[in-house]
Order: C-alpha cells, then structure tokens, then sequence
C-alpha cells in the first residue's frame, strides 16, 4: 500500500480544519469502545491476564522458528496447504497463483488489515477479478475507494448521514433510512456475494502450532461465510500470529474481545481446522495460509522493537489515544494507525518514510495501560525519537536549540542569564512572534507571562 | 526532616509562587526546607524530544546537585516521573550512574505524595472550605507514577468539593514539544478536555500539579475566553492549610 507517513503533520492538521466531523464520530466511537473495553477488564483479573498473555507470547516470539514449523506440519496434516511470504510481492504472487489455478473470478473478503497492508485488492481486480468486502465497515470504505481509518471499526471516520448518503446515491434508499434498513440493504447485496464468490479471504487472529487451527473472532457473521462458502479459503496470517497450544487459545480470544469491543467473546469465533472432509456437508474444498513476514523479522531481531509483535491488532490502544482520537487513522498514512501504528510502521518500513509517527503521542500513556498485552508503546516512540535523532532525520534548528539547551542547563550560570533574558523581553516578543517555536505556541493560547520574578530571584532576594 | 526542593524550571519561570507555597507548606509542617542552587531543569523535553545523549548530560548534572539530599521533593508529577522514572531508564548502561540516579529515584516524591505518604499528613486544614476545584491529572503522575488520590485527599479533608468532570484523567495535550511540533491536534485536545467540564460558573479553580499543562490549558483559556481561574496545586495546598 503506499505510505504517506511523512505528511502526517500537515494531514492531521487538514483533517481537523476541514473535515471536523471527522473528530466528532471518532471521539464518539472510541470513548464508547474504551469504556466498555474498561467495564470488560473489570470482571476479570485483567492485570493477571495481561502478565501471562505477555508471556506467552514473549515465548512464543522467541521460539518463532520452531512454532512456525511446528505450525506448517500440524496445517499440512489437517489438510491446509501452507506458503511463505517474505514481503508484499511474494503474497501477492501466491494469491494471485491461487486465484489463477482455481480459476477465481468473484472474491470475498473477511476483515484483514494483512490484505491492506499487502494490497491485495488491487492486485486481484487487475487480474479482473470482482473483489467484496464483507464486514459492513469495509464495505462501506470500499465503496468509498478508502483505506480503513481503524484496526477494529474500518469507518469510524464516518456519520450516519454521510453512509445514509451514500446508500442513497448508489442503492436509491431513502435520504433518512434508519441504520437498521442501512445495514438490511447491505446485507441482502452481501449475501449474494457469498454466494457466487469462488475463494474466500480472510486474516488470522491465532494459529495454534499444535493442532493447526486457524482462530478468527468477528460480530457479523460475514469471517464464517467468507471462509466457509467459497470453494477456495486463503487466509493471510502474519507470523507473528502463532500461540503453542490449543489450550491457549480459551483466554486469547476473551482478552482480544474484552480488549476490542468491550465484549467476553465475538458473536461469532471460527475455529478452522482444514478443508471439508469426505462426507462433510460443507466447507470450502481448499484452504491455504500464507504466512507473511513482509518486515517482521527484522522487527522480531531488533532487540528493542520486537516487543511490538505482542500486537493483537485489537485497537485497544487507538481507542484510548486522545491523540488519535482527534483525526482518525487516515492521517498516519499507512494501514495500521495511533499508537500501535506509530511504532510498528517505523518498525516495517524504515523511520525514512514514517518518521514524523513516533511523535504523533503526547505520551500520556493511555495505550500502555489499554494493552492487552503490555506492549510498552510509551517507551517505544521515545526509542524510536531517540533513533531519529541518531541518524541525522530530526530538524537541524530543533538539534542545534537542544544542544544549547543541554549547555544552558548544566551551567547554572547560563540557566541564570536565560531566567534574565526572559523578563527583559518584551511582552510582545512572547506574543506575537515570529520565532518558529513561540508562533506556534501562541496561535490559539493566549502569550506566555513569566512571573515577575523568578522563585530563584526570590529565594536569593529572601524574600521566601 | 530536610528536603531539598527541586523547582522546576517552569515552575522557577512561570509559576513562581508554586514554590513560594511549597516552601511555606513544607515548613509548615515541620520541614527544613533547602534550595540546592545548582538546579535547573530535569531534562524532560531533550529526553522526549529523542535527544538522550543531551538528557544524560542535564540528568548527570541534577544527580550531582541533589546527591546529598535526604529527600526530594517537586511541585510537578512530570518532572518526578523524570527523576525517579525516566533518569535510571537513561543511565541503564552505566553502573556508577546508573546506582546514582536509582538512589535518587528513591527519595524523589511528587509534593502532594510526599506530604501523605512521607509525612503521613492527610489533613492540612478548613483552607478550601466550600471552594469547587477541577483537578487535573497529569499523565505522568497518574499513569507512570500512580499518584491519584493524594492530592484529591488533601484537597477534600481540607473542604473543597472536586467538581465530576469526566475527562479529569485524560491528556490536556501539553505533552512537552508535541504541543509545539503538532499545535492544531493539541490544542484540539485542550478543546475536548475543556468542554466535558461542568459550567465555569460552578467552578472556583482549575487547578494542576504540573506546570507545562497548566500553561497549556490556561493558554487555551484564556484564548477562549472561558474565564476559569488555573492554580498550581502547591498554591492551592497552602490555602487549604490556612
């Protein structure tokens, strides 16, 4: 997918001056989904939770090498054919081959933020096959030709007028359905999909390497038909994806749900376990999982960032950001956005095209409590920045004011002489300046006003 | 008991009469207080600009100027969560360094903090009887340092009613250079902060241990036209104690 990572500032910027409901439907949305996400955790002993998903997978990330084989043999044996994927090209070969020898030309999509970030979309409608997103939000962007603006809620971006417009324009419903007509509409033309489709599309939650299953948690039921109606399943699964043991699994899928939605479990969680079987009524008649690096294992060697692995896409931490919150995921410019995007796109990309992201955070820390599994996020963008400044991608005048500020506060002399400077400046100058840093500051706060006299000056005056 | 007391240089700048509050506070209460003279700032913003090798070198100079304190203590849960957070965090690499900044994490409380549990004061005095404060966490003391009912505590033994305001726990967008590096989305933030309070008029004060989002929110503020009165905690704990 392209990346426009690097006008992040100028874009989150333009969200917020033009596109204000923008703002409103994701303040909305996520502070609905964060405080049931709140009132999920509270039921159980989430500190618990969170300690010993982390550590499951902190084993399984450092064993990755031999749950990924143990995971390939277990697949084969329940039938699945299993394929690897460097990067994005590799991928998209794979399933196009699929596509080509099962002589696919309708596709259906479940939800999989690996097909967005792989392309696979395009890919296949070059090939000239028709392509269907299933989960309502996805379709919804998809007939808006957009990327997904979150991990879980792919058109939180949007209102209810702007779909109810859209309805309208391409399906003639009424200007003012209700969401309930909206989403009858939708599902009747989805349906049809399911139908005529020939392979199914889908992510992965978990891989168990021990059984082979392949997990998937959704609430529409569309990850179930996607994968079961269509003669072909390919599901594309990063490999970071693995659990060891089936029984892993039970307080997994609870945590991602609690995690995401608020929710126990998914109205609906697919557990598959290979092609349908002789005397099986149903199931598709192939199913592939294509495991896909595409910039993870660098992660995983990367002796600070492979923490960022632990990732179960659940959104929780975008749902907590009061940065993200103000403009949505479209901004950060790649797939996966707010303060998980932050720190991962720096990490499969390279800081070249992604380095204004690990300063989109006030680091207020919202995101590391949110984390289902601990991922210290906070302290991952301040290495991240550290980096930047190491290889020479911060602004030169910001470097150069740093180091003076670095020699002024180790010489108290210097700190002195700049408490001074500060009061003799005229009050205009800390106004309506056009110093870079100061400008910035005072357009929409009111000017700075140091006190009169500093509590150094007072100190030393005895006047304290 | 004597305790060296590190201003903080926004405090030092723009709040001045923090300091003047915490010092009477602290002697209040049976503390001698001491202003190591060396002292400027914590090295916050070079630290969460990327900038550690610049950090390092402020964080090495404060660990000089407060090594012989017994305690330390701030009127700023930011820069305490530098002190006692963020300065082993620098020096992981270097032992001798790295054993100074970890003993000065262990005496190095947040003022609020240290009156209830140094002290063990949880009473101050009637000072804020009848007064409805809006209390604003900062991130770093709510979320990296835990401090959450310490100064509610003091603030309601002493009378005040803390106004419900529902996003009192949420970021004001301060956030050091963020506020300068994307000003639209942090100020938008203040925005969203703000309009979830109950009516300024059913407000006497907001009020803040930290300095940067004090200057932050007041700014907007005043900008706006909201007419709330922003008082830097320490001020607000001498009244209560009057």
């Amino acid at each position: 997918m392209k990346v426009a990572a690097n006008q992040y500032p100028q874009e989150a910027a333009r969200v917020l001056r033009e596109e204000p409901q923008v703002r409103e439907s994701v303040t909305g949305a996520t502070l609905n989904f964060d405080s049931k996400r709140r009132q999920a955790y509270a039921e159980v002993d989430a500190e618990t939770w969170r300690h010993w998903a982390e550590s499951v997978k902190n084993h399984v990330l450092s064993n990755l090498d031999r749950y990924l084989l143990e995971a390939e043999a277990s697949l084969q044996k329940n039938g699945v054919q299993v394929h690897w994927a460097e990067d994005a090209d590799d991928a998209r070969r794979i399933v196009a081959d699929i596509a080509r020898a099962g002589q696919v030309r309708k596709v259906v999509k479940a939800k999989t933020m690996v097909s967005e970030e792989l392309a696979i979309n395009p890919m296949l409608e070059g090939m000239g096959v028709e392509v269907l997103e299933t989960d309502l939000g996805e379709y919804i962007i998809q007939l808006l030709q957009q990327p997904p603006s979150h991990i879980v809620g792919p058109a939180i971006h949007l209102n209810l007028a702007q779909i109810r417009q859209l309805f309208h324009e391409r399906f003639q419903t009424p200007p003012d359905a209700s969401p309930e007509h909206l989403a009858a509409v939708a599902r009747q033309l989805l349906r049809e999909g399911f139908l005529k489709a020939d392979m199914g599309i889908s992510g992965g939650n978990f891989v168990v390497a021990e059984t082979g299953t392949l997990a998937l948690i959704e609430n529409e039921g569309n990850i179930r038909l996607s994968t079961s109606a269509p003669r072909i399943h390919v599901a594309l699964v990063g490999i970071e994806k693995l659990l060891p043991r089936f029984t892993d699994l039970a307080v997994f899928l609870s945590l991602t749900a609690r995690a995401a939605t608020g929710q126990r479990l998914g109205t609906f969680v697919s557990l598959i376990q290979g092609p349908r079987q002789p005397g099986e009524p149903d199931g598709p008649e192939e199913v592939h999982v294509v495991f896909v690096d595409n910039g993870r294992s660098s992660v995983l060697a990367d002796p600070e960032a492979w923490e960022t692995l632990r990732c179960l896409r659940c959104a929780a931490c975008l749902n907590a950001c009061p940065v993200y919150r103000q403009t949505g995921g479209h901004a950060y410019g790649y797939v996966y956005s707010g303060p998980i995007g932050a720190i991962l796109s720096p990490g499969l990309l390279g800081l070249e095209e992604t380095k204004p992201l690990p300063y989109a955070s006030s680091l207020c820390g919202a995101c590391f409590q949110a984390c289902p599994v601990r991922i210290p996020i906070p302290k991952l963008l301040l290495t991240w920045r550290n980096r930047a400044v190491q290889e020479g991608l911060s602004p030169r005048l910001e470097a150069a004011a740093i180091k003076g500020y670095a020699l002024a506060m180790t010489q108290p002399w210097a700190y002195r002489l700049a408490s001074k400077a500060l009061r003799l400046l005229p009050e205009k100058a800390l106004d309506n300046t056009v110093v870079p840093v100061i400008k910035a500051w005072t357009e929409g706060r009111a000017g700075l006003k140091p006190s009169p006299k500093s509590f150094r000056q007072m100190w030393e005056d005895g006047e304290v | 008991m004597k305790v060296a007391l590190f201003i903080t240089c926004l405090a030092d700048q723009f709040f001045a009469e923090a300091g003047v509050a915490a010092v009477r506070l602290l002697r209040h209460l049976g503390c001698t207080v001491e202003f190591p003279e060396g002292q400027t700032c914590c090295g916050q913003p070079a630290y969460n600009a990327g900038y550690w090798a610049e950090a390092r070198q402020v964080a090495e100079h404060t660990l000089g100027v407060l090594e012989r304190a017994d305690y330390v203590v701030l009127p700023s849960g930011s820069c305490t969560t530098m002190l006692r957070t963020f300065y082993p965090e620098l020096f992981r690499e270097q032992p001798r360094r790295f054993a100074q900044a970890e003993a000065l994490s262990q005496k190095t409380y947040e003022l609020a903090e240290f009156i209830v549990k140094v002290l063990g004061v949880s009473h101050l005095g009637q000072g804020l009887k009848g007064r409805r404060i809006a209390y604003h966490h900062g991130c770093h003391a709510l979320r990296e340092l835990g401090i959450k009912q310490e100064p509610l505590t003091l603030l309601r033994n002493a009378g005040a009613e803390i106004v419900d305001w529902a996003a009192a726990e949420e970021c004001c967008g301060f956030g050091g250079l963020f506020s300068v590096k994307l000003p639209e989305v942090a100020l938008s933030m203040a925005d969203r902060k703000l309009s979830t309070l109950p009516p300024t008029s059913q407000i006497d004060f907001l009020t803040s241990a930290d300095g940067g989002c004090m200057l932050h929110l007041s700014g907007r503020i005043e900008n706006r036209g909201l007419g709330l009165p922003v008082r830097p905690l320490a001020s607000v704990l001498w009244e209560a104690a009057q």
